[in-house]
């Protein structure tokens, strides 16, 4: 059936062969109108942030996409990095930290229950288990218990405390995409591992975490950017001037910086570099991960 | 068999996940049922009963919220879904600069919601902000996008909506990436058009992506806080509270039972409408 649809199929592109030009055309006609489009929809926007970031105090409270009257791009950017003691650079300390324990600690724990959920699909109290992690991919954390949690555990306005609270909230998500991959693997290999006399813990650490790579670099990438760009949870429960996040950090130079907007535009651009890069070196892998995680088929 | 598969498996196996799970996100939803109903300061509480939820939807204050969140969440989920079908249709066909054009649309993805905020609440601004000015240079005298009370709360959801078409985007291309050609190829030879490619196997086809992106935006716009906060803090007034923002309100004047109540309204509201449309939204997928 295929193989005759595609030769009539090509039979019928050459009958339309004359019409072929005028559709080409009308193709790069609607090419330059979307490039054109997407320049002044998502450009403009980044490049209003960039010029103002490297202007004066008071070309910048212009608000206008002039080109600047005369370049300041090294007094902005160090002045953000001097402002109130250098809490911008104690924030980027916090805000690396916090992504690398919390997403190191997320993939340890999430990995493994992702396999053994998916092994035990069906079994008895597995149905349970998965309704609670789905529950966790819908329902808002209850914001002031688990601040009471976190005091009681002495927690909170910790950094342990914060790392596990990411952790502890992405795990849904890392958890399904982590069983969804499991499925992929064939339970022969299980079977032949454990022939060989490997135990749960070894067949897992030895064998199966080296084959789920692919989700577990998809998941590093995609709540790198999630845990980074956070400004919730770390404004409910990692409060405290020592404390500051990149997110909070740019938060609160909102009112301090009230006057000098071009402080606060070289704050955005450099607290959205560490995501740009990551984007530059990871974008197949983002796009991949988003589908991967979005579609469950 | 079996019993090597429950120790192979073995659900001890969970409870390093399942532990900070249950500690850090199970545990405290199930306290806030508790805390909502008591006058808390943290360290001691007198239980009240349902008074934080009485207190809770018989102040304008704290109820308009519901309508707005409703509103928010609505708008926001439209518009990714429909921006998200036409963008991710479009760029899954034969187009001179796609791998540039899906880069651009994915790219406000990367950049952090209040960084965002900030920079649109500028370009927002009545009479210097540049969407404004913009409009000027043609004769059009824009409103002012986040202080006129009655379009405040749609600028914020078109700013969202901004930042998150990509991921609608990209769910979309999966989606329609796994349409078999071969129906593409049999519309052809009955002379069907691009349109009704579009139509009557894009569209339908593509029901699995498009329910996830309903899902995903729908239950992220009833959440959403930190754009709104990074906007507007709420206002005019109250007009752009969200659920999400007078709970963080409540919270930051030391309402805690209140705020505590706020949150198992916003989950109740969430799991009423999330899990029947998931349920609906899963049965009417088309089955080939």
């Amino acid at each position: 059936m295929s193989a005759s649809t595609s030769t009539s199929v090509s039979g019928a592109m050459s009958a339309s062969e004359s019409g072929r030009f005028s559709a080409g055309a009308k193709r790069w006609a609607v090419g330059a109108v979307s490039l054109l489009l997407s320049t002044v929809i998502f450009w403009i926007p980044f490049y209003f942030v960039l010029i103002n970031s490297v202007k004066n105090k008071t070309d910048a409270a212009d608000m206008s996409m002039a080109w600047p009257s005369s370049f300041h791009i090294v007094d902005n950017y160090v002045s953000v990095l001097q402002a109130s003691d250098y809490m911008l650079l104690e924030a980027f300390r916090n805000s690396l930290l916090l992504t690398i324990l919390s997403i190191g600690l997320l993939i340890a724990v999430s990995s493994l229950a992702g396999f053994v959920l998916q092994r035990r699909e069906g079994g008895r109290g597995s149905s349970f288990l998965n309704f609670l992690v789905l529950a966790g991919l819908m329902i808002p954390p209850a914001i002031v218990p688990t601040i009471w949690v976190l005091d009681l555990l002495k927690l909170f306005k910790t950094l342990a405390g914060i790392t596990l609270i990411e952790a502890a909230l992405h795990f849904p998500f890392a958890a399904i995409l982590y069983k969804a991959f499991s499925a992929t693997l064939p339970r022969e290999i299980d079977e032949s591992a454990l022939i060989d006399g490997c135990g749960g813990v070894r067949l897992f650490y030895s064998i199966v975490f080296p084959l789920l790579k692919p989700v577990t670099s998809t998941i590093i990438v995609l709540e790198s950017i999630n845990v980074f760009n956070d400004f919730v949870n770390p404004l409910y429960f990692f409060p405290g001037a020592g404390n500051a996040t990149v997110q909070l950090t740019l938060y609160n130079f909102m009112s301090q910086f009230t006057t000098s907007w071009n402080l606060l535009f070289a704050d955005i651009v450099l607290i959205s570099l560490p995501m740009l890069i990551l984007f530059i070196f990871f974008n197949k892998r983002i796009v991949s991960g988003m589908t991967a995680g979005a579609v469950k088929g | 068999m079996i019993r090597l598969t429950v120790k192979t498996y073995s659900y001890w196996f969970l409870l390093p996940a399942f532990l900070i799970y249950f500690v850090f996100y199970l545990l405290p939803t199930v306290l806030s049922l508790f805390f909502s109903m008591t006058r808390w300061t943290l360290t001691d509480w007198d239980f009240i009963g349902f008074d934080n939820y009485r207190t809770f939807f018989s102040e304008t204050s704290l109820n308009i919220g519901f309508r707005n969140t409703l509103i928010y969440a609505v708008v926001t989920c439209v518009f990714k879904v429909v921006l998200g079908l036409f963008l991710g249709a479009y760029l899954s066909s034969r187009v001179p600069f796609k791998n540039y054009l899906r880069s651009v649309v994915f790219f406000p993805t990367l950049l952090s919601t209040i960084a965002v905020g900030i920079a649109f609440s500028m370009m927002m601004h009545p009479s210097q902000g540049i969407i404004n000015t913009s409009l000027a240079a043609i004769g059009i005298t824009g409103p002012d996008w986040l202080g006129n009370t009655k379009i405040a709360l749609l600028s914020v959801a078109f700013v969202d909506v901004w930042k998150g078409v990509g991921i609608a985007t990209v769910i979309y291309i999966a989606g329609i990436s796994a349409i078999s050609p071969e129906y593409y190829e049999a519309l052809k030879i009955d002379g069907g058009s691009a349109r009704n490619a579009f139509w009557n196997i894009t569209v339908p086809l593509s029901r699995p992506a498009m329910n996830s992106v309903i899902i995903l935006s729908f239950i992220g716009g009833l959440r959403s806080f930190d754009l709104i906060w990074a906007m507007t803090k709420g206002g005019p007034g109250f007009t752009t509270d969200l659920i999400a923002s007078i709970i963080y309100k409540q919270y930051q004047a030391g309402f805690y039972g209140l705020a505590t109540a706020g949150n198992v309204i916003l989950f109740i509201g969430v799991s009423l409408l999330a899990f029947p449309l998931y349920k609906y939204l899963a049965r009417s997928e088309v089955h080939l």
